[in-house]
């Protein structure tokens, strides 16, 4: 499996990273060396075999209904970037 | 005192030897005259120690101290620490500080342990050199031209220069287990489960497991006597009970099978690391041990995949870091859209952002059967091997790494290579096995680690197994010269 | 060209949890921005999801209540896209396993006629935060106290064939969520709101038109205009030769249209996949059947029982299930009175409906309990007070004068009845009023309402009227 350069363009965009232009040419080798790496699964009959998500067999465990946060949004705000009466603030978003 | 294991350190304190603030003193005085030629540290939380250091000796003094109060560690710069910048490795979280702990944080500060500080990693742990880092490369302490390994080679390399008696590490795809093997010394990646991930930065999510990186295997119990246990606060925390695991690291290994995988001595193995570790083999031949060739049939499969699930998950895992509430935002974004791309673009260094492409990609709407779907059901098939195999042994042994360190430099333009380090390790991760890294030797004067997993929650098993062969041998008790 | 209007609607149900689906912390409406938004909220770097038992047990009373099949093993999934409001950069939620799977569900339109809808499946997420624009120029504002609220999302077959039938869907499913106690059905808070698919179709095809995804309609209102004109705009496109195109479009209801959102102008790739830090929801059926066993009467079960019980018009028990706390307070009326439903039904349907309205007052926060009403009509049903009388009592209960009994007392409202007294007035007004003694027993017919008025002004209104209109009868015969 081979990226074109569109296709890095489009996943980067789909992942919101900006890449240099000059830094494409790279991406889009390195990116298809990894999915020439991983090709070497398609090699295997997994027909049968169900999908595996969790290395553990459990269930979800449930919390209780129940309120233990408090406020302390000034402490968490005090590490963010742009901050306005207790809003995070980002350049309009037209809907 | 830097020399003393954790266990010496701790019977040490109790008799009043020295007190933890002496003790704490001594090395971060270490750290601050040697660390600048290994660079294991992203931050030292110097006064942070002393105060922490001087509420241990009151609790000794007490009368009511546990085994790790006032011992000094390193935190791997992955465990969010309340008040103390939490990097990650990244540029994107250089003005990070935390506003919580994690549960593994909580358990060492219930203990009284201190801590000295946060240990240098692969950026968002995703390497196996130390050279992803936005703090720079870490340096093997046997010879400063080579890789620590990585993720965790802060941490590794803080051990290996006795700049920290312990400390923690994560291991997803074998970040405890290589630089461990590395740098010459103990780690223990638990099952997955075992250790809460809460407040450990996520990579891969059904991957990641904190665990111990020690001198000895001994002091690794006593690690993860403190870190292991279930948290509420984590869905797959395991809800089972911690053994003591220093209860059983003297039993007998008379009649112990060890499965030795055929697939971890063929090719792509350095000849000299096989040696090392067939001489280890046969150490534990003399402790009474029976070694059985087995097959883990699709261990070929490992990297590829895991560099679908890891991906994966690590491109949605790291969709958090966009610039709004935390972390790295970019200057003058003309729209949300730049502010996105630059604050990530800018943010993360290029091996992330390899990554995040690759699981986007793998994530993407006609691509998901072909990729994700066909990783979870080969990871099926790895870790069926393994439950075949324990149903015949007791512990499988191999090598840590194909070979013993490298040069700095010499693999960092070159992913698909920089992968294959990790080619012994991750197959543990993909199942969910719990693995340790023990120092087994040298080639070329740097070390080699022998590698042992074992079944889901044999790690009082695991630690045994690594403590009757330090008990017999002595690599694990050796210094690199600049560092004695 | 006959078009057919295809509709389905996917409605968010925001679950009365008191924590939020995956944090501990609050989800209580109206708080200053971001004091409820904890670090998992936040989407911190190193926090992890845990799931509330009672989202899940609240998602097994909609599956039980609507007879839709409760998942015995479900799956959440990440749905990955970048907003600011979304702070991880993904909203959990359930894709390829949902906690509830199909059911149908019955609608009654207005011409009596009863309509199946298919529900296709309803699922457990997390909401987002709330946008805020023009508080800083250029600038929007971002406040995540709502961001991980629970919700039910409730997706519908294409079933309606008009803006009605996809209102009375969507009140029918309201009616649902809010009797069996899983939402508050605030529509003016966001807790109640839907999506709602449209497309249209030549009469006849088969095959499905081009739909339009109208987002975030939050008022019965909203959705039929927005619904209409939708079609509207549908029909005139194809008409004028174009073609619908596949898109997220916003009702503006200002300016009376509806409008393609811009930040969903791509199509989205959503990148759905299990979430790593979850794991599977299981649900025996010793789980289901005690969930069963503590869920409420349901609004078709009531209905039918109020049909049977007390002997209501179908238009009458449907107006009084409507709503739960209605359908309460009509039972404890009856209750109060002795048991009479008609007269009861009439009442909490007019007067007590009607004031509701007027003075916009929510039928758990009104002055008139349902005891008190009952008591009133009890009152009327003994002959205490008439018809007419009770008016008064009523508003003056409303206005916080006591019980019927202490208002009747303290307004000597007691209807005579003592026929001695009845005929003593009678005698007075004939004696008066020969000439229309006159008139009436000559023929004119119509003079006995003159009598009538004349007898009840003269008690004040408290006279029994059926004992005045007798006497007064007996009294001019000729």
């Amino acid at each position: 499996m081979s990226l074109t350069q569109d296709d890095v363009k489009k996943i980067a965009h789909l992942a919101r990273l900006s890449i240099s232009e000059d830094d494409i040419p790279a991406y889009e080798k390195e990116l298809s060396n990894i999915l020439g790496l991983v090709e070497q699964m398609s090699a295997v009959d997994t027909s049968d075999v169900a999908p595996m998500a969790h290395p553990l067999d459990m269930v979800q465990r449930l919390r209780d209904d129940v309120v233990t946060e408090t406020d302390h949004h000034e402490q968490y705000q005090d590490i963010a970037p742009n901050v306005e009466n207790s809003l995070y603030l980002v350049p309009q978003v037209i809907e | 005192m830097h020399n003393k294991t954790l266990s010496e350190l701790s019977a040490a304190l109790q008799a009043g030897e020295f007190s933890s603030t002496e003790l704490t003193q001594s090395y971060l005085d270490r750290i601050s005259s040697l660390d600048p030629q290994i660079n294991a540290f992203v931050t030292v939380t110097q006064q942070l120690a002393l105060d922490t250091a001087a509420a241990a000796d009151k609790r000794i003094a007490a009368g009511t101290a546990a085994p790790l109060t006032g011992i000094p560690l390193a935190q791997k710069d992955i465990f969010c620490t309340e008040g103390v910048k939490t990097t990650c490795g990244s540029k994107m979280l250089d003005n990070f500080i935390s506003p919580y702990d994690a549960t593994v944080i909580e358990n060492f500060n219930a203990a009284g342990a201190v801590m000295l500080g946060k240990t240098n990693m692969d950026e968002f742990a995703m390497g196996s050199s130390n050279e992803t880092s936005y703090y720079g490369p870490v340096k093997n302490p046997w010879d400063i031209n080579k890789v620590p390994g990585g993720s965790s080679g802060g941490s590794a390399a803080a051990v290996a220069a006795r700049l920290a008696p312990a400390s923690t590490g994560t291991d997803t795809g074998g970040s405890i287990r290589q630089p461990a093997s590395l740098c010459g010394i103990t780690g223990l990646k638990p099952t997955y489960g075992r250790v809460s991930r809460y407040g450990m930065i996520a990579f891969a999510s059904s991957l990641d497991q904190a665990g111990p990186m020690t001198r000895t295997a001994e002091d690794a119990a006593m690690m993860l006597n403190c870190m292991a246990g279930f948290d509420e606060r984590d869905s797959t925390s395991a809800q089972r009970d911690v053994p003591d695991y220093t209860a059983n690291l003297n039993d007998s290994l008379q009649g112990l099978t060890i499965g030795l995988p055929k697939e971890y001595f063929g090719e792509g193995l350095d000849a000299q690391v096989g040696s090392a570790v067939e001489a280890a083999i046969r150490e534990y031949e003399n402790l009474g041990a029976v070694v059985k060739e087995i097959s883990l049939p699709n261990t070929h499969l490992a990297v590829p995949t895991y560099y679908v699930v890891a991906p994966a998950e690590c491109s949605s895992n790291l969709s958090r870091f966009d610039g709004v509430r935390f972390g790295y935002r970019c200057d003058d974004p003309a729209d949300l859209e730049d502010l996105y791309k630059r604050s990530r673009g800018e943010g993360f260094g290029a091996e992330v952002k390899r990554r995040i492409m690759i699981g986007a990609y793998a994530l993407s709407a006609g691509y998901y059967d072909a990729y994700y779907i066909k990783a979870q059901q080969l990871r099926r098939l790895i870790s069926d091997d393994f439950k075949r195999a324990f149903e015949e042994v007791d512990v499988i042994m191999g090598p840590t790494a194909p070979e013993p360190a490298f040069g700095l430099g010499e693999k960092s333009d070159d992913p698909i290579t920089m992968y294959l380090s990790d080619i012994y390790t991750i197959a543990a991760n993909l199942a969910g096995l719990p693995g340790m890294s023990v120092p087994a030797g040298f080639v070329n004067n740097m070390p080699v680690g022998l590698q042992i997993i074992g079944n889901y929650f044999d790690e009082s098993r695991l630690l045994n197994v690594a403590h009757r062969y330090q008990q017999v041998t002595d690599w694990h008790a050796r210094t690199p010269e600049q560092f004695k | 060209m006959e078009w057919e209007v295809v509709i389905g609607l996917e409605i968010h149900a925001q679950l009365a949890t008191k924590s939020k689906i995956f944090s501990g912390a609050s989800t209580a409406y109206g708080a200053p921005a971001n004091t409820q938004a904890c670090v998992v909220d936040l989407g911190m770097p190193g926090v992890l999801p845990v799931l509330n038992h009672e989202a899940v047990q609240m998602a097994i009373k909609f599956g039980l209540a609507t007879g839709s099949e409760v998942a015995p093993r479900s799956i959440f999934a990440r749905k990955n896209y970048f907003y600011p409001d979304l702070p991880k950069g993904y909203q959990i939620s359930q894709m390829e396993l949902p906690i509830v799977g199909e059911g149908v569900l019955e609608i009654r339109l207005e011409d009596g006629t009863v309509k199946k809808i298919g529900i296709t499946r309803a699922h457990l997420e997390e909401d987002a935060g709330k946008s805020l624009h023009g508080e800083s120029p250029g600038m929007t504002g971002i406040d995540l106290n709502r961001a991980g609220t629970p919700l039910l999302e409730i997706v519908s077959e294409p079933d309606m064939r008009s803006a009605k039938e996809a209102i009375a869907y969507m009140k029918k499913i309201h009616s649902i969520v809010t009797y069996i106690d899983i939402c508050d059905g605030n529509m003016q808070e966001g807790s109640f709101r839907c999506d709602a698919n449209v497309s249209v179709r030549p009469k006849g095809q088969e095959e499905y038109g081009t739909r339009a995804e109208i987002k975030n309609l939050n008022s019965f209102r909203f959705v039929e205009k927005a619904i209409n004109l939708e079609v509207e705009r549908q029909i005139d496109v194809i008409e004028g030769g174009g073609a619908v195109v596949q898109e997220t479009r916003l009702y503006d209801s200002d300016k009376h249209e509806t409008r393609a959102m811009r930040s969903k102008e791509e199509a989205n790739d959503y990148r759905y996949f299990p979430d790593p830090d979850l794991l599977p929801v299981e649900i025996d059926n010793e789980t289901i059947e005690a969930v069963r066993a503590n869920l409420p009467e349901l609004p078709d079960a009531k209905l039918q029982r109020f049909i049977s019980e007390y002997e209501l018009s179908d238009y009458d028990a449907d107006v009084l299930t409507s709503s739960r706390p209605m359908a309460d307070y009509y039972e404890i009326v009856v209750k109060a009175s002795g048991g009479e439903a008609k007269l009861s039904a009439n009442w909490v349907m007019g007067d007590f409906s009607g004031t509701l309205n007027k003075e916009s007052t929510d039928i758990k926060e009104c002055p008139v309990s349902a005891e008190m009403l009952g008591g009133m009509i009890k009152r009327i049903a003994d002959n205490t007070i008439s018809g007419k009388i009770a008016k008064q009592v009523f508003e003056a209960m409303w206005q916080g004068e006591g019980d019927a009994d202490a208002v009747i007392e303290s307004k000597g409202l007691k209807q005579v009845t003592d026929s001695g007294a009845i005929e003593k007035l009678v005698d007075e007004i004939i004696t008066n009023n020969p000439g229309q003694v006159e008139q009436y027993r000559s023929g004119k017919d119509k003079v006995f309402g003159f009598f009538v008025g004349q007898v009840m002004k003269a008690s004040q209104g408290k006279a029994n009227p059926a004992q005045v209109n007798q006497i007064l009868k007996d009294k001019l015969k000729p």
